[in-house]
């Protein structure tokens, strides 16, 4: 079979499986849904294999092939076909999503076991898989739109999965409102490319591309501006980031999958694909780059004192899309998707162990309350660290060659760009620190309750149920967490998941290491051949070097937060103290919620007030109602003819009678 | 005398019997007129059957005449069976099928 | 002759519809029937004319002088419960006669002025609408005698039952609804559901025992 049919079998597994656990929640028993959702991304993940196999059974230059189904809109210049597009990049970001979920999918077996809603889960996440495919599989802009709004329907499912937790169902909508702003930009550019370029295939988009456009042409650079709103919203960056944290209301293995792995890549994804676009857009280009820096940097320093654990990895992760940002705007397409493979291993292992933890916990999710789970809970906890080397870019762990590779391209294209390597570096000192201050703070010294309930007994301790943002006291019936809570110790899904994630977040590194091999970047040249940036390649010289400053880096972050949190634990409190405002400032996320809240919500509502008031009651009112009180009065008029008298009936029939041999007198004369 | 007289007279004995309904509520002069309206009918039936020269029309008189009384049976049953269930012998009262 | 016959019919006319005592309405129709008869029998048909008396004023009308006085009716209030009908239904019964004189007198018919063809001798006879029944109309003949029947076991019906329901029925209070409101003809609150049949004097209940 060729590339493609194996392509399209991607699709249709998650799709079926998805379909299967929705329509037979009744028929399905529960363990068995869950079966049925991780075996159809399993599937998914070996077809999207034998595709590569496929694939690399073409020589390099040919590999890619566009195959379509049917023709969805095909009149008046239009031409859009239901169609894929098979090549290195979507097969490579295939592998890595479809890798991933069966790995979260597994996780989710054991650790959603008693929620109420099993069925409903595994059916939105494999819908959620099967949309993430299309978005990434897609051969045109239109399909590509499709799965982005798909995508952001599924993330919105996935948060508010507890739909009776108010804070859930109002972080799914801060999530999907985001979403759709962003939506917004990538329609609003697809049009502006149909107009200029007269096509939606990619193809034919990036061969027409650079003939139709001048370089930092206003068209080009708005084109990719409106792409940059779609992709900031979907991948977090600042100004379209508010909705990440929020997110962490879902269920741990939603967070992990779409909120680490998946979606919020889909923007860097969008980014490396249109490439050739934002090539001839330097100005936009750059100001994607900056964004991603910015984004590094703040979310950097919000982790640092996130008390929650799932939000400070979600704060880790919005930092390290920015990264990939960085990436792939300056032009170092395969080091950003390299980080982007690299980054889905030890995130999702991250909130994989978080889950844990926190499961442990019973869902109390503040770092404050937690101590000494190192000793407690073994198989998370070293799980936990490899999540968190990899992320602190430990030398020889997958994190450390992939963010170096990024800087290292950073300093090769020199000029301009090297503020990424020194502000690159600045963020990597963040992130080792943040990184091992929740390492510290969770896992050594004397176990905290829960965790010596956990020694003691063995048993979970299991508290009245809580919101963990509000306190406030819970059901554990449908639409809320499952009364029970599952560890990875206990859970032989979870761990085998964990043990899995912890392998590839050592030692997935190795197939990049500068100048031994570059498996990643060979097989992902094909895709950005032609283009000047991704010519540059850094030697293997200053590869090295950059990896020995960024060890450094990480070594001493390591330990900064090692003398922080372990050695001198007065230190934090003092600091705290010290700097009061500064810490209240990154607490409150540097205020981006409330300057949204005054810029964007309350004149949005004002305005639709106002609307409501004026135009929506005399206008829409009136014409609903007057239309409905004027078909009423001219039906009581009619009605009155019917009185119920027969001989008011007869004298109408007598009428008609006359009137008729009237008719018939007059016309026959 | 001329056929046409017959015919006049048969309009205008139809006509009698047409504003009796109209104007009468008590149910069996209702269908007392109706049966007026039916011999002018008959009248004009059996003028137009000689002045054809034919006898159909005095068949079709007949039929007539006899599907009034059958008319005037079931009526009459229907009548019978109001003032059994002491409902009011008056067309008006009767008027559940308003809208 | 014919005037006077006329002048028989028309009379009776009006009196059924003027006269206020339902008797002697029926007592104006049988003397306008007589008319009719004669009326028949100046048109050479003397059959019809001769069913005509003993059918139509012997048989229907003694089926209604019974009617009358088993119900023995007395007169009707003067009100006038449908505005305006008063008044619009002699106007119509002008305007009905007139378009109707005017569509006899002025139609292309070349017979009306005349006498009609002469006849033969045995034209309206018994004898010949006889053969006319039998041969050209046969299944008109047959399908009256059905008619009949029919309306002979729709009387039987009408008048049978109700025996047991006719004093204390338990529909008898819905029936009274007919009688005060007139107007929406929705059961009283105290009224159990009934079924569609019971409200009307039609339809016999289900429950009722089969009166054979």
């Amino acid at each position: 079979m060729s590339a493609t049919a194996w392509a399209w079998l991607v699709l249709l597994c998650p799709l079926v499986g998805s379909i299967v656990c929705a329509l037979g929640y009744r028929v399905v028993p529960a363990r068995a849904a869950g079966a049925i959702g991780t075996l159809a991304v399993g599937l998914a993940f070996l077809c999207g294999v034998a595709a590569l196999v496929n694939l690399l059974g073409d020589p390099a230059e040919s590999r890619h092939h566009a195959s379509s189904l049917w023709d969805y809109a095909s009149a008046a210049g239009l031409d859009i076909k239901l169609g894929i597009y098979v090549d290195p990049l979507s097969i490579f970001m295939v592998l890595v999503v479809t890798g991933v979920s069966t790995l979260i999918h597994l996780y989710s077996f054991g650790y959603m076991g008693s929620d109420a809603g099993y069925h409903r889960f595994f059916s939105y996440l494999n819908f959620f898989v099967f949309s993430m495919l299309l978005l990434v599989l897609a051969g045109n802009f239109v399909l590509l739109i499709v799965g982005w709004a798909f995508v952001g329907f599924a993330s919105y499912a996935l948060i508010s999965f507890w739909y009776r937790r108010a804070t859930a169902t109002r972080a799914g909508m801060k999530a999907f409102v985001i979403n759709v702003v962003g939506d917004i930009g990538l329609v609003l550019a697809a049009f502006l490319i149909f107009q200029q370029l007269g096509s939606f295939d990619y193809t034919e988009v990036f061969e027409k591309a650079p003939e139709v456009f001048q370089t930092n042409e206003w068209t080009i650079v708005a084109i990719c501006l409106l792409l940059l709103v779609g992709a900031f919203a979907k991948s977090a960056q600042l100004p379209f980031h508010t909705w990440l944290p929020d997110a962490m209301e879902g269920p741990t293995p939603v967070s992990s999958l779409i909120h680490a792995a998946t979606m919020v890549t889909a923007g860097v994804y969008l980014i490396a694909r249109t490439h050739v676009l934002f090539e001839l857009a330097p100005t936009a280009a750059d100001i994607a780059a900056f964004t991603g820096l910015a984004t590094l940097l703040v979310a950097g320093t919000i982790a640092l004192v996130m008390t929650d654990l799932k939000r400070a990895i979600a704060y880790s992760t919005m930092s390290q899309i920015g990264y990939m940002v960085v990436g792939v705007s300056i032009g170092a397409y395969s080091a950003g998707m390299f980080h982007l493979m690299t980054h889905a291993f030890f995130k999702a292992l991250l909130f994989m162990a978080a889950g844990s933890i926190i499961s442990a916990m019973a869902n109390n999710q503040n770092i404050d309350d937690m101590r000494g789970f190192g000793k407690a809970m073994r198989f998370t906890s070293i799980a936990m660290l490899c999540g968190s080397l990899a992320l602190a870019a430990f030398p020889g762990t997958s994190g450390f060659f992939s963010k170096d590779e990024i800087l290292a391209y950073a300093t090769d294209r020199g000029g301009m760009y090297l503020i990424f390597t020194v502000l690159g570096y600045v963020g990597a000192l963040i992130t080792a620190v943040y990184t091992f201050r929740l390492v510290f703070r969770v896992l050594p010294g004397k176990p905290c309750k829960e965790a010596q309930e956990l020694i003691d007994t063995g048993h979970l301790a299991h508290e009245t149920p809580r919101n963990p943002a509000t306190g406030e006291v819970e059901d554990t019936d449908v639409g809320f967490p499952g009364p029970e809570h599952h560890i990875a110790e206990q859970t032989p899904s979870m761990k085998g998941a964990m043990a899995v994630l912890s392998f590839l977040a050592l030692f997935a590194g190795f197939v990049q290491v500068p100048g031994l091999d570059h498996m990643v970047i060979s097989f992902l040249e094909p895709v950005w051949e032609g283009s000047p940036l991704a010519a540059i390649e850094p030697s293997t010289a200053s590869s090295w070097v950059g990896l020995a400053i960024g060890a450094a880096i990480s070594a001493v972050g390591i330990g900064i937060a090692y003398w922080a949190y372990v050695l001198r634990p007065e230190v934090p409190g003092k600091l705290i103290e010290r700097f009061g405002w500064l810490h209240t400032f990154l607490a409150n996320k540097w205020y981006f919620d409330e300057a949204i809240d005054l810029l964007v919500v309350r004149p949005a509502l004002a305005i639709g007030r106002f609307a409501n008031r004026s135009f929506e009651r005399f206008v829409v009112d009136g014409l609903v109602n007057g239309t409905r009180e004027t078909v009423g009065e001219a039906g009581s008029v009619v009605r009155a003819v019917q009185n119920g008298f027969v001989r008011s009936y007869a004298l109408l029939l007598l009428v008609g009678f006359a009137g008729l041999a009237l008719y018939f007198l007059i016309t026959s004369s | 005398m001329n056929i046409e007289w017959y015919l006049v007279l048969s309009s205008l004995l139809f006509t009698i019997g047409a504003v009796g309904i109209l104007i009468r509520r008590s149910p069996i002069v209702i269908l007392l007129c109706l049966e007026l309206m039916l011999n002018a009918g008959n009248l004009a039936l059996v003028a137009f059957s000689r002045e054809v020269g034919n006898q159909q029309g005095q068949v079709f008189a007949l039929v007539v005449m006899v599907v009034a009384a059958c008319e005037v049976v079931v009526g009459l049953g229907l009548l019978v069976a109001i003032f059994r269930r002491k409902l009011p012998m008056n067309v008006d009262d009767l008027r559940e099928l308003r809208g | 002759m014919f005037f006077i016959a006329a002048i028989g019919a028309v009379g009776g006319a009006i009196g059924v519809v003027a006269a206020r005592n339902p008797f002697y309405s029926v007592l104006a129709l049988i003397a306008h029937l007589f008319s009719l008869a004669v009326l028949f029998l100046l048109l050479t048909s003397a059959f019809v004319a001769a069913a005509q008396v003993v059918v139509y004023a012997g048989a229907v009308m003694v089926l209604y002088v019974f009617v009358v006085a088993y119900v023995g009716e007395g007169g009707e209030s003067a009100w006038e419960p449908i505005p305006g009908q008063r008044f619009l239904a002699p106007l119509l019964g002008i305007a009905l006669f007139v378009e109707l004189s005017v569509a006899v007198l002025s139609s292309a018919l070349k017979a009306l002025g005349t006498h009609g063809p002469d006849v033969p001798a045995g034209f309206g006879d018994p004898a010949a609408i006889g053969t006319l029944l039998l041969e050209k109309f046969l299944l008109p003949f047959e399908a009256t005698s059905l008619l009949l029947l029919i309306a002979a076991v729709g009387a039987i019906v009408l008048a049978n039952k109700q025996k047991s329901k006719e004093d204390d029925a338990p529909g008898v209070p819905a029936q009274r609804n007919l009688v005060q409101g007139g107007g929406a003809g929705l059961p009283s609150p105290g009224t159990p559901a009934k079924q569609p049949g019971e409200g009307s004097p039609v339809a016999p209940p289900p429950t009722q025992e089969a009166r054979a």
